[in-house]
């Protein structure tokens, strides 16, 4: 039975995480290398996760699916994070970045959390810093900032367009620098499929090698899941093809609890899907809604090209719905108005699912050479992409699947519901409520691993009873017979219709009953639809070749697989969560003027699901208590 | 977006295994629209294979923008296809006349064993960073992130060099198979900032040798690799490894050190 012990520590907010850090028990330095913890994923939170674990005097056993884990889908990240360091004396502050985030996140997070996490993030730019992080500086020789959406401060630092890459490729030197040292072992192109339990504690992971197809046990003192956010489950997102949400969802099964899987983060700025053909989604970045300017014809269906539609004859909506933040208005609330701008028959482009994002005020203001020198790269891309040219014709964009602020439950010290398990970065559901500001999940995966994880696994690891380690273990090898039956049954079906055929069709109905708008009927008809869709899927499809070799059909079908149960997770949390907040918008729950209707008396809490086997999920309730920032209505009016 | 739909014929390079033989086989790609990307029009192809039953032909992808630096295909011989300055999955299929004839090939390198059709082993390329392309630092008790002042050219050099994806392209169009441009855009990234001084010379001499330890051939200075790189890496830096590393030598042998590079602690 779950139990949920958010285990936050009392008294003043300020003070919370530098009394926790005193009263947790440390391991010493002998122990500490007679202990292995293993790590899976190396984006931003497990590689910060890994190397510092390493570094301590842990051993490390580390994996990712990818070729290297310097691939991981951090390395896509554009824009940049934040951190409240107030270089720029424009009024930031912990206690801002704090309230901005809990307030950006409707409510729905804890402040506890979120308070540690904006403590933290002016660690995390001086050891970016110190790895030898290429940030954009002034001419003076500073760091610089930019401001990004939702927010009215400039606290962003960022690496031209390639912040997450650098910020990566930063926590993947230092990873290096641990593997080289032989603290940690680096286990790439392997793949978690299942997860081992020993006395009710997580000890363990099932995994494939994708070259040689092998599946093996590996065994450690504990284990933490840096495994990323399950935004393809809508099959169309703007995240890599591999994301994925097998590792948090086996973990579900075993017991781990599930919180908030609906809410969804749907990106305002992807461009719009071009065909049947389309695989994914290609943002675009959030810093171009500080110039660009987003607007639709006055007049349904006006076939006008662009420049001949007059100002008069011009919508712009963010700007007029929301004046005080005009262009620059969260992600939650500026998607949603592009689709209400859509639905109304507004669009434009192929299929009327476009807005323009429009430059040419800017251009006009301040020249072409400053937009040029600021956003040229994405002007390249949308270029290469469409065929067009921005410069001369406004951006179409439209909103996408895009980050998971929901995930595995976990208390203050990142520890899930299942003993020695933890969960950190996009992967957790921690910090970002029910909705995620811009340039904060890098924020949160560096804190995570570099700085909070580090601390807390060793006080787990100080105080539980552990066994000796034991590869062969009863429980490791059922784990992997079950693995190996599962990848059997995959293949024996021999069916017609490929795994692509499964998850579009999923992605689909998901998009549609519980995307950027849901509602009961569209929920309970997605809840009958799922099911059907997955006995087909187990009935029919068709996955080649072998499974002890490389066969990237087979891992694929395992997600789609595991995309197929999860689903229905996904949309039972829509449908019991009766409100609007964040990125869950309720259909029902609106008001006159087409904003959310949040319900605090009701649905302040975390909805934490436990699974039942062939049964519906059990839901559990965090009570979600605001000593220090009095809810409010959230308006950017 | 157009209702024009294109054909090609592939010439695809298929290997079962690191140790079979592979050979050339043809497919029809149909039904190509011009807005599509080369790898979606490859998923169109493995998505008719699947359909008869055969295995998809195996090639490496993942962020599909450009940046994670999975996606590696000799495309009519070129590394990354024919435009300058991008990769694999930001090739559109608007470049290609309808009915054309396309090979495609995976990255040619002994110190990239093929895996399985399109893709090849790039662990060699984390081995030489393993050996030295890191800042030994460790987490927590760094310094505010403005107490060292970084002048704006100085980072955006460092910026430049950074920006490599580790894809590997140069090391396909070498002839001599060098990771040459590889370990320079790292080298440089590090040399060029003020974090990065103190283990030059140990950084420098390990990467290059892990580099010939790994089975890549020397530069042999025809500047094919900038010519494919999808991020544009200038062989200036190559210009800058071969200081660093005659500076090593120099530090290492016990004599003053050369004058800092024009760059160096400029602010
Ligand atoms: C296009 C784009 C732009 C973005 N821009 C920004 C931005 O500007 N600022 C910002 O703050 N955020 C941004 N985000 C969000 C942010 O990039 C991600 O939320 C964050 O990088 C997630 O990091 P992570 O470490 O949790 O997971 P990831 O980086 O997704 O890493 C997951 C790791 O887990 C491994 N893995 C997964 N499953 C398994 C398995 N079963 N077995 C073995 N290994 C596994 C993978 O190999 C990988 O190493 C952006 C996201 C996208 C899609
Ligand atoms: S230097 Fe260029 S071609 Fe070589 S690995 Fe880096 S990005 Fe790829
Ligand atoms: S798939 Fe990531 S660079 Fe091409």
């Amino acid at each position: 039975m779950t139990r949920l012990d958010s285990k936050i520590p009392s008294g003043p907010l300020e003070s919370k995480w530098d009394r926790h850090r005193f009263s947790e028990k440390l391991v010493s330095p002998t122990n500490k290398r007679k202990l292995t913890i293993i790590v899976v994923g190396t984006g931003l939170a497990g590689a910060s996760a890994a190397s510092t674990l390493g570094q301590l005097g842990y051993h490390v056993e580390c994996f990712c699916f990818h070729d290297s884990a310097r691939r991981a889908h951090s390395i896509a990240a554009q824009g940049g994070i934040n951190a409240a360091k107030n270089y720029q004396d424009d009024g930031d502050s912990v206690g801002r970045l704090f309230y901005d985030t809990i307030k950006g996140g409707d409510f729905r997070s804890r402040e506890a959390n979120v308070y540690r996490l904006a403590q933290v993030s002016t660690q995390i730019i001086d050891q970016c810093v110190a790895l030898g992080i290429p940030f954009a500086r002034e001419y003076g020789g500073q760091l610089a900032n930019r401001s990004f959406g939702g927010v009215q401060v400039s606290r962003t630092f960022y690496c031209r367009g390639q912040t997450g890459q650098q910020l990566l490729l930063g926590a993947y030197s230092a990873l290096c620098w641990q593997i080289e040292r032989g603290q940690v072992t680096m286990h790439p192109r392997t793949e978690l499929l299942d997860l081992i339990l020993v006395d009710g504690q997580a000890r363990g992971i099932v995994a494939r090698d994708l070259v040689t197809g092998r599946i093996s046990a590996h065994t450690a003192h504990a284990v933490v899941l840096a495994t990323g956010g399950y935004s393809n489950v809508y099959y169309l997102s703007t995240n890599a093809s591999g994301c994925n949400v097998t590792a948090t969802y086996r973990a579900w099964k075993h017991g781990a609890a599930f919180a908030n899987p609906c809410f969804t983060q749907i990106h305002p700025t992807a461009i719009p899907p071009g065909g049947a053909h389309q695989a994914k989604l290609t943002l675009m970045s959030e810093s171009l809604r500080n110039d660009g300017r987003l607007w639709v014809p006055r007049v349904p269906s006006d076939q006008r090209s662009p420049g001949d539609i007059p100002a008069a004859d011009r919508d712009y909506f963010l700007e007029r719905r929301y004046p005080r933040f005009g262009n620059l208005a969260p992600r939650d609330i500026a998607s949603r108005a592009v689709k209400v701008a859509c639905d109304e028959g507004h669009g434009v482009g192929p299929g009327g699912q476009g807005v323009y994002l429009d430059f040419s005020d800017v251009i006009e203001q301040q020249g072409l050479e400053v937009v040029r020198e600021r956003y040229g790269n994405l002007f390249d891309m949308y270029h290469r992409i469409t065929g067009e040219d921005a410069y001369q014709v406004p951006m179409r964009i439209y909103p996408a699947p895009h980050y998971t602020m929901g995930g595995l439950w976990v208390d203050y010290n990142l520890m899930s519901t299942i003993p020695g398990l933890f969960v950190i970065g996009e992967a957790n559901f921690a910090d970002h409520g029910a909705n995620r500001l811009g340039a904060s999940s890098l924020m949160q995966g560096l804190a995570d691993g570099y700085f909070i994880l580090p601390y807390t696994i060793g006080h787990y690891l100080a105080t539980a009873r552990l066994l000796p380690l034991l590869d062969d273990h009863a429980e490791a090898r059922e784990a992997t017979r079950l693995v190996a039956t599962r990848i059997n049954r995959l293949l024996a079906v021999k069916g017609r219709r490929t795994a692509a055929m499964f998850h579009r069709e999923l992605g689909a109905l998901l998009w549609n009953h519980c995307g950027m708008s849901r509602h009961e009927g569209g929920l309970t008809s997605a809840l009958r639809s799922i099911p059907k869709l997955r006995e087909e899927f187990w009935r029919d499809v068709m996955v080649p070749g072998a499974g002890d070799a490389f066969n990237q059909e087979l891992e694929y079908a395992g997600r789609v697989a595991d995309y197929l149960e999860f689903a229905e997770l996904l949309c039972h949390d829509a449908l019991h969560r009766q409100e609007s907040c964040g990125a869950h918008f309720r259909e029902e729950y609106q008001t006159e003027d087409g904003e959310p209707r949040r319900d605090d008396a009701h649905f302040a809490y975390v909805a934490a699901w436990e699974y039942r086997d062939r049964a519906e999920p059990v839901l559990h309730k965090e009570p979600l208590a605001f000593e220090f920032v009095p809810p409010t209505m959230r308006s950017y009016q | 977006m157009t209702a024009h739909v294109m054909k090609f014929t592939l010439k695809i390079w298929r290997q079962s295994g690191p140790n079979e033989r592979g050979r050339f086989v043809t497919y029809e790609a149909q039904d190509v629209s011009p807005g599509m990307s080369f790898l979606e029009m490859l998923d169109g192809v493995n998505q008719r294979l699947l359909g008869t039953g055969e295995e998809p032909v195996a090639f490496e992808q993942d962020c599909r923008e450009g940046i994670c630096g999975s996606c590696s295909l000799v495309i009519n011989g070129i590394p990354h296809g024919p435009d300058q300055g991008i990769t694999t999955c930001q090739l559109y299929m608007r470049r290609f006349s309808d009915g054309a004839h396309i090979t495609i090939e995976p990255w040619r390198a002994k110190a990239f064993p093929i895996l399985k059709d399109l893709v090849v082993d790039r662990s060699a390329l984390d081995r030489i960073m393993q050996a030295g392309g890191y800042v030994s630092v460790n987490t927590g008790g760094a310094v505010d992130g403005n107490v060292l002042l970084i002048g704006k050219d100085q980072a955006e050099t460092a910026m430049d060099a950074a920006s490599c994806i580790g894809c590997g392209a140069c090391v396909a169009a070498c002839k001599n198979a060098s990771a040459m441009l590889f370990v320079a855009a790292k080298v440089s990234h590090l040399s060029t900032l003020p974090q990065g001084r103190p283990e030059r010379a140990r950084r420098v001499t390990a990467m290059l040798e892990a580099m010939d330890r790994e089975g890549f051939g020397s530069c042999g200075n025809q500047y094919e690799c900038e010519a494919v790189c999808p991020k544009n890496i200038s062989t200036r830096f190559i210009a800058v490894l071969n200081r660093e590393y005659l500076r090593a030598g120099i530090v290492e042998s016990g004599r003053p050190s050369e004058p800092e590079s024009p760059h160096a602690e400029s602010s």
